[in-house]
């Protein structure tokens, strides 16, 4: 219970940070955060494969993109002052010791189910969600090449 | 497996992140900041899915997890790629200064 209230007192701060910074920079710095104190709460659900895709996919391909977007537009100020990095190491340390209790608490305890992990998600999804599966291979492909369209000028 | 958290908080905290990105859609102005809250909002609908599939020990909640994820990435792409279009054409990313883009 208090790994989960740490971590979504994280959540809440850091979101709320985000979307009242000036800079984009620090705002998706702030958002980072945000993702992975929500990767502690997936884990708290018993929900560890979740966990790992939010680090993996949305911490690290999604905001990778939104911060080179950032860098080609120029607009912001990209250097990062030293008092910038007060905030997230507070709210980072704080979600350290979320995870640390999680840890050190045992298997239960501090859980909010049982986990359901990658083989039991794998094989659910590959098998009666197989067509939904295929539909998202096809939303992905399709903003590939939406994206490459617009990406050229409108020529290709 | 004893249920330390009750899973009406998650579901709280899901509903004041969507609140969150909803509010900064609403009055940030800048498509950079808009585009972050509608992630934030997409992130809260995941964390409400993965909560209900903890609440009957089943998989699908994270399924619908993934298959949001892949809509988030598709949907991220396809977004900053208009937003450098946009950029490009008209030198500034206020959502107000619209009405003149070619």
């Amino acid at each position: 219970m208090i790994a989960f209230a740490l971590a979504s007192a994280v959540a809440l701060a850091s979101t709320f940070m985000t979307i009242t910074r000036r800079n984009a920079v620090h705002a998706l710095l702030y958002f980072i955060v945000s993702l992975f104190s929500m990767a502690v709460i997936f884990l708290i659900l018993g929900a560890p494969f979740a966990a790992a895709l939010e680090v993996i996919v949305y911490a690290g391909a999604i905001m990778v993109l939104f911060v080179f977007v950032v860098m080609m537009i120029g607009a912001e100020e990209l250097r990062v002052k030293p008092a910038a990095w007060i905030g997230p190491a507070l709210l980072g340390s704080a979600l350290f010791a979320a995870i640390a209790l999680l840890v050190l608490s045992g298997s239960d305890g501090s859980r909010a189910a049982a986990d359901v992990g990658p083989k039991a998600v794998g094989s659910a999804l590959f098998g009666p969600y197989l067509l939904g599966a295929e539909v998202a291979s096809f939303i992905l492909i399709s903003a590939l090449v939406g994206a490459f369209h617009l990406g050229h000028g409108g020529k290709a | 497996m004893t249920a330390a958290v009750p899973l009406d908080y998650p579901l709280i905290l899901a509903a004041a992140l969507f609140a969150l990105g909803l509010a900064c859609v609403i009055a940030r102005r800048n498509l950079i900041f808009m585009l972050l809250g509608v992630e934030i909002m997409l992130n809260s609908a995941g964390l409400a899915f993965v909560t209900a599939g903890a609440r009957w020990g089943q998989p699908d909640g994270q399924i619908m997890f993934v298959f949001l994820l892949a809509f988030a990435a598709a949907e991220a792409a396809v977004a900053l790629a208009l937003i450098l279009r946009l950029f490009s054409d008209r030198k500034t990313l206020d959502a107000d200064d619209g009405g003149n883009a070619t």
